[in-house]
């Protein structure tokens, strides 16, 4: 009658080789998934980009850059319509908003507060159109986009 | 026993021990993954879990008709007194889907007067028993506020059993 093998120290070594394998075996995966998140931390827009933009905009339609105290008063002002941008996002939007129709918790705008606004830009461009056309019955001008970014971003 | 025969298991061993991780670690990913799917409809194209809950809990597309849906997804610029509107590729991408799975017959495929699921007849009949003040409370707010009572709401889950009024 043969016995079974038996179990001992050698077990765990292979244990441990299988695992040594399957990181090794999986190492192309998690080389690329790095190597894809550095490359679309490198190329995602700022804050402080979309800034640039928006002035540099503002600039050749003959206009001044952002002023974060125009912003503030812009944000916090009627524009002719029933909502301002603070009706859902808060007067001074560091903390999260909500929504005036729906009451979903909308996330702090600040970026100091919130790291993910105004870094990929079709998000913005989406936001600002429509919440401009809710607030406004219009698109927002570059500088007045400007003024308000000025002024989120120097919420600390 | 010859010792030399001992290496010759050995081959067995690593793919043994590799198995052994394995089941340890699969169950691991199986509840992430499903963690993940937890929060949005089985087959649902990652635009419209994205875009129809930025504001609201994504309808699940069987609670209204063809009719709704084609009316809701060519007035997004006017949506219930908001400016919702896509690029015309998440738009078309998301309508396709909404009327592959649309309500196809019953009393949901019906047409409301204002695509408005929440005033379709059968919602109105399912929820006759909640009386106004219960939709009024702070926790609800409003009917469009599926996941205030339905918790797998954003799953497309409407199990009547699972349904908790809150206070």
């Amino acid at each position: 009658m043969t016995r079974p093998p038996k179990l001992g120290r050698i077990v765990w070594i292979d244990l441990l080789w299988g695992v040594c394998m399957l990181w090794f075996r999986l190492l192309p995966v998690v080389i690329a998934c790095t190597l894809g998140l550095c490359a679309a931390g490198a190329m995602a827009d700022t804050p402080a980009v979309f800034l640039e933009r928006l002035n540099a905009e503002a600039r050749s339609a003959g206009e001044g850059p952002g002023n974060a105290a125009r912003g503030q008063e812009f944000f916090n002002q009627s524009h002719g319509n029933e909502w301002k941008c603070a009706s859902c996002h808060g007067a001074v939007p560091t903390g999260k908003g909500e929504h005036a129709v729906t009451h979903k918790v909308i996330d702090p705008m600040a970026p100091a507060f919130n790291p993910q606004r105004f870094t990929d830009a079709a998000k913005v461009e989406k936001w600002f159109r429509r919440n401009c056309k809710d607030v406004l019955s219009r698109e927002c001008t570059a500088r007045e986009k400007a003024d308000v970014l000025t002024w989120l971003i120097s919420l600390k | 026993m010859n010792p030399k025969k001992e290496p010759m298991s050995n081959p067995a061993f690593p793919r043994g021990a590799a198995l052994t991780f394995l089941l340890c670690v699969l169950p691991a990913f199986v509840a992430l993954a499903r963690a993940e799917v937890a929060q949005s409809i089985k087959g649902a194209p990652a635009s419209f879990t994205a875009e129809c809950s930025s504001c609201h809990v994504a309808y699940a597309p069987s609670l209204t008709g063809q009719a709704n849906w084609r009316g809701i997804m060519t007035g997004l610029d006017k949506h219930f007194g908001v400016d919702a509107s896509l690029d015309s590729k998440t738009q078309h991408e998301i309508s396709v889907w909404l009327l592959a799975n649309a309500a196809t017959s019953g009393r949901r495929a019906a047409a409301s007067t204002d695509f408005r699921i929440t005033r379709s007849d059968w919602f109105i009949r399912k929820h006759d028993e909640v009386s106004a003040s219960v939709w009024k409370r702070a926790s609800i707010k409003s009917a469009s506020n599926c996941g205030a009572c339905h918790s797998g709401a954003a799953r497309g889950d409407f199990d009547e059993d699972s349904v908790r009024i809150p206070k």
